[in-house]
């Protein structure tokens, strides 16, 4: 964005008022148009984030679970369980994201609804929050059954094995061995699926969910300063995924300690 | 890997794939299937067909050109990650994470609206032969989607390049090779083999992105299904109908870079 040009450029130039709208948006403009304050629409933006946040963390954590439900089934599941969960995660790894959204976000009101109605309850609208989490809680679902599924074939056998030698009930071998050993070996996947969620949250706004995408395609249509608020949206991304990273790696160490480390295992 | 084994041979035993719950489980679904041919709508087919095979040609299009510039782009900038100096580095670093940390929705409207709301404010764009093109929406999808890929696949490419062992190298060098016929000849071949499992992954997320230049009123398939959408209010027919086509396309895609591996010699370094 170039400084404001000498005004005598700007008269002699065809397209001088189109300029002057875009020079008011950008230079002090975009201080002003980015204030958290009412004139500004910074607090549009923090708020879309903050809902951002929201729905990539429950979905995220909706997909652990059924991630972990699946693995656990894939691996020791009976064969009609495993062909249907093998359904599940090709059919949701070969569809657009955009087009399971909008397929489960129908078929999921309308099925609630149906129920509803059927058990003699009102119809009730379900929230966007609630319904994008559920929506993109499915979808990471399969991909977090195959990190998971990948991680604990990746436990030594001899460590499970010892556990069942000491008589330890599944529940427990689950709580005490499995999931603490699959860890270091699935972060890395999860991470990866962290960051997937926070930007499959920006899918939502074709959907007409609130949250960062759509907050900055209303601001951007209001103050026609498409650039500035875009430029934005997709610093605040960014933001989000360098402090995830960030994090993660925090994470990783942490999970990974009393193992030899990865450079020393090469 | 003890692990894997035994549980490999325990599914090798039960192998036989058409046993009978896949033969139920298999019967179920083409229940499924017959009984939404029958009880779903789908008089509609005749009048869309012709701007459904448009839609997917579209989309197919797309893709094609995206994957093919956009991996042409990833070279350099995996090169430029993996061996290059610090000014040649940082640039590619940089655009491969901010390519990476930010959503591709947010990529196409910064191109579409941002660039297209500058671009007519200057005379000289809309007097140049670039203009009648720069009106329509699908050369800023193109460009957003290609960057994209280039974007992901040029960190991969980093990979691919850093992993190819030093001997080869040093060995083509003994041989008295000029850098670029290294490159040529040893670097970028072997690169690009151990690229290619990840590149049938690529492709196939780069297919899962097409439907987003629908956004920007590209007509794709995923606009056709909303079209039909919005005028039969139907629901879920027509994008029943997408994900097939989707799956479709994924399977034939995925099939095709199986072929294309297992030409590829597969013990390499």
């Amino acid at each position: 964005m170039s400084p404001a040009l000498p005004a005598a450029v700007r008269a002699s130039n065809p397209g001088a008022t189109l300029i002057d709208a875009f020079l008011s948006a950008s230079a002090a403009g975009i201080i002003e148009l980015l204030s958290p304050y009412p004139p500004g629409w910074g607090g549009t933006l923090l708020l879309g984030l903050l809902h951002s946040i929201e729905i990539a963390l429950g979905a995220t954590c909706l997909g652990l679970l059924i991630g972990t439900g699946g693995a656990f089934g894939k691996l020791y599941g009976g064969p009609v369980v495993r062909d249907l969960l093998a359904v599940y995660t090709t059919i949701v790894r070969a569809v657009p994201e955009l087009v399971l959204i909008l397929l489960l976000y129908y078929a999921g009101t309308d099925l609630i609804n149906q129920a509803l109605t059927a058990m003699g309850y009102q119809r009730v609208d379900i929230s966007g929050l609630a319904a994008g989490i559920a929506v993109l809680g499915f979808v990471q679902g399969a991909y977090s059954t195959e990190v998971i599924r990948g991680a604990i074939l990746a436990i030594p056998q001899g460590q499970i094995e010892a556990a069942r030698a000491y008589g330890m009930s599944p529940g427990l071998m689950l709580r005490r061995i499995t999931l603490p050993a699959m860890l270091p070996f699935a972060i890395p996947g999860l991470a990866n699926l962290w960051l997937i969620a926070t930007k499959d949250t920006a899918l939502l706004a074709v959907v007409g969910f609130y949250e960062l995408a759509l907050a900055t395609r209303q601001a951007a249509g209001v103050t026609k300063a498409y650039f500035t608020f875009f430029v934005a949206a997709g610093v605040l991304y960014l933001i989000l995924s360098l402090v995830s990273n960030l994090l993660i790696g925090r994470l990783e160490t942490w999970s990974r300690r009393g193992m030899p480390s990865l450079k020393e295992a090469r | 890997m003890a692990g894997e084994a035994t549980i490999i041979s325990a599914a090798a035993r039960t192998s036989l794939w058409l046993r009978p719950h896949r033969i139920a489980l298999i019967l179920i679904a083409i229940g499924l299937v017959l009984s939404a041919a029958f009880f779903m709508r789908w008089d509609w087919l005749p009048q869309y067909y012709e701007m459904g095979l448009l839609g997917i040609w579209r989309s197919l299009w797309i893709l094609a050109v995206t994957c093919f510039v956009g991996f042409l782009l990833a070279v350099p900038l995996g090169l430029a990650q993996a061996a290059g100096s610090f000014w040649f580095s940082a640039p590619a670093t940089t655009f491969c994470t901010v390519i990476r940390g930010t959503p591709l929705l947010i990529q196409l409207w910064l191109l579409y609206y941002g660039l297209g709301s500058l671009f007519p404010q200057y005379p000289w764009i809309r007097e140049s032969w670039m203009w009648p093109y720069l009106r329509q929406a699908w050369p800023y999808g193109v460009l957003a989607l290609t960057l994209s890929f280039a974007g992901y696949e040029g960190e991969v490419m980093r990979g691919a390049f850093a992993g190819v062992p030093k001997g080869q190298l040093e060995a083509a060098r003994a041989f008295g090779m000029s850098r670029w016929k290294i490159f040529r000849r040893i670097w970028l071949p072997q690169a690009i083999y151990r690229a290619l499992p990840t590149l049938t992954g690529e492709t196939v997320l780069q297919l899962k992105s097409t439907p987003l230049v629908a956004t920007i009123s590209v007509i794709d398939i995923f606009a056709v299904s909303s079209k039909v959408r919005q005028d039969t209010y139907l629901t879920y027919e027509p994008l029943l109908l997408l994900a097939l086509i989707y799956m479709t396309i994924t399977g034939i895609l995925v099939f095709a870079f199986s072929k294309i591996e297992a030409r590829i010699p597969n013990k390499i370094g």
